[in-house]
Order: structure tokens, then sequence, then C-alpha cells
């Protein structure tokens, strides 16, 4: 959940990306952080293993303006995407204001993206959320690999409730920018909706 | 929602920040802050050029790994961590189970002195924060939010 701060006027929001393993959820926050003015950026912590696999979270803190008087601030976490680290990413969704979910549109990960949406919607229910109801987002990176399915095709697998979805190649950073902007709209959009 | 939004007002966040500036000179500690399950800081005290945005953030994916642990072995929830270092060492104590104090102390004091007033902090700080959510879930609470426009979001995002 949000968190509101009336004496130091700020919105603070968490964001979670989700997906497989090896879908970009980190390569996503590093564009994010390198592309970041020094002041609008805390520091980035990756909890990963010695191969750079996410063993835990990557933690991103971000400030991205002032809306009515008040300071917003977005903390941008991922989960580890690998299937066996399922309790830590159950852990990482608490608290969530929205989420990202990052698929692999290599064709050969496409069992994996169905099996890490359905993990998601699994892990949210737990917590007592439900993705149709979220401020949710898909992003159908790796757009520069060869086999790749075409976007319309994904969007029928993995889109079907219709949110809002982008092409991205995370490592040079496209769509990278457009995703967070439209989930930070939403989670604002929410906010104003339940009345903070 | 599951759990009730965190909201912050002037009243309380006084009453808190005086019982974690007390805290620091009682327990001769070197920082003290709080923060909320999800992360998110809600009050500092002492030596706060420390990165406490992080510490917040990894104290937190702490408490929900040893709370994710409680579970395993049935337990509610370990709800006292202590980590000792050659340095500094740190003590966190989960209060009313939703939100974490959190002491890092060196050897200028001891862990039975901060051991002792935390208990005391954690009791006062558990009262504050009960009323403070009865005083959020107030139905008839206001919001700045509710007059935010499409434009002042998309505001956000000119650059």
């Amino acid at each position: 959940m949000s968190f509101i701060n009336y004496l130091s006027r700020e919105i603070n929001c968490k964001i979670v990306y989700y997906g497989p393993g090896l879908c970009g959820k980190t390569t996503n926050l590093q564009y994010v952080y390198n592309k970041t003015n020094p002041e609008a950026k805390g520091k980035m912590i990756s909890l990963a293993t010695e191969t750079e696999r996410t063993l835990f979270f990557d933690f991103l803190p971000l400030a991205l303006g002032e809306i009515r008087g008040f300071k917003t601030r977005f903390h941008l976490y991922t989960v580890p995407g690998q299937v066996f680290y399922d309790a830590s990413r159950k852990l990482i969704l608490k608290g969530v204001d929205g989420v990202v979910f990052v698929a692999d549109s290599q064709i050969a990960r496409m069992e994996a993206n169905m099996e890490s949406m359905e993990n998601l919607r699994t892990n949210l229910a737990e917590q007592g959320y439900s993705l149709d109801k979220l401020p949710y987002v898909i992003q159908y990176n790796k757009r520069d690999m060869p086999s790749i399915a075409p976007s319309e095709e994904l969007r029928a697998m993995l889109n079907p409730q219709g949110v809002p979805d982008f092409d991205a190649v995370a490592v040079t950073g496209q769509g990278v920018f457009e995703t967070l902007k439209a989930i930070a709209k939403l989670v604002l959009t929410e906010l104003r909706r339940s009345g903070g | 929602m599951t759990n009730p939004q965190m909201v912050m007002y002037e009243e309380e966040f006084n009453q808190i920040q005086a019982i974690v500036d007390r805290l620091v000179k009682e327990a001769n500690a070197r920082v003290v802050f709080i923060i909320d399950k999800n992360g998110q800081l809600i009050a500092a005290s002492g030596d706060t050029e420390l990165d406490t945005t992080s510490l917040a953030s990894l104290t937190a994916g702490n408490i929900a790994a040893t709370g994710g642990m409680a579970k395993l072995l049935r337990e509610n929830e370990f709800t006292t961590q202590f980590h000792e270092g050659e340095q500094s060492n740190i003590h966190i104590q989960l209060v009313g189970n939703r939100v974490i104090l959190v002491v890092i102390f060196d050897n200028k004091t001891s862990l039975g002195l901060v051991r002792l007033r935390v208990k005391k902090a954690s009791e006062q700080l558990n009262g504050i924060f009960e009323a403070l959510l009865q005083k959020v879930q107030d139905p008839a609470r206001e919001t700045p939010f509710a007059e935010i426009t499409d434009e002042d979001i998309d505001n956000l995002f000119n650059d």
C-alpha cells in the first residue's frame, strides 16, 4: 500500500517488476537507474547471486516530481524469476501498488511466460489482491532477438484483459520509460479513485 | 485491499519522532529508525547520514523473509532480530505486527540496555500506531488526491 506523509508532503508507492527468469526485469531497473538524474534517484540495490541472477530482489527508489504539492516517490522492486524462488517472490508482492509483467518475447520462453503469469495471479491472490483490480501493465521484452513471437500473438496469450502493453528492448532502453510511465500513471489514478 | 493505507499526520509524527529521539539518547545508539512493513521509512533519529532509504527496504525484506520462516515453523512471527558485527550491531523489533523499529549501535552501549529501551519504546509506539490506523480508516477522512486531474498526472512526465 502506498504511504502518504502529510508532514513531509510525500506519496510513496511500490511497483513490482514480475516475470520469468532472465526476461530482463533487472535490466529494466538498471536502464532506469542509468538514465535518471542523480537528484531523482537513490541507490540501486541488487541482492544477486555470484552469477548476477536476482536472489531476493533489486530495489530502486525514484522521485518523479510533484503533484498538487506532494512529492511522488516510487520504489521499484524486481522479484527473482527462477521458479524455485517462489517463497521470496511472495514476500516482495506484499504492499504492492502496481505490477509490471515483463514477458520474454522469444518463442522458446512462451511456456515460461504463461507459468510466471499464473504464478503472479496465485501469489497476488494469497495476499488478497487480484490482478484484475490492481494497476498493471505488460512489457514484451527482447524484441531484438531472433525467433520471437509476433506482438499480436503475445498479446492474445498474455493480455486478454487488454491492459496497457509495450514492446521493449530493455538493454537499449526501448520501451523502458514508456512502461514505467504507464504504470506510474495507473498507480496515481488508482490513488485518486480510492481516495488515498 | 488487505492492509490499510499508511498515512502520517503531523500530530502523530511528532509523537513518534519524540519517542525515536528519546530512544537514541537513552539507548546510546547511533541511529534509530521506524519503517513500515512495506519498506517505507517513517521516522529516523541520530546519524541519519546513513542511507536510510536502502536500509529501510532491506530491513523490510529481512522481516518479510523471517516472517516466511516463522510461517514454515508455524510460529506467528519472530518479533526480534539481532545482527552482530565487528563495529556495528543492528537490533530489529517488530511493533504491533505493523511497523519495524530498528536500532543501530556500536560498543558505546550494550545489547541489554538497547533491549530494555526498545521494549519501553515499542509499547508507546504500538499505542500511537493503533490510534493512527483507526484515524486512517475513518471514511470521513479528507484526502487531497480526489482532486488530482489527468493533467496533473501527465505533467509529471513532461520532460
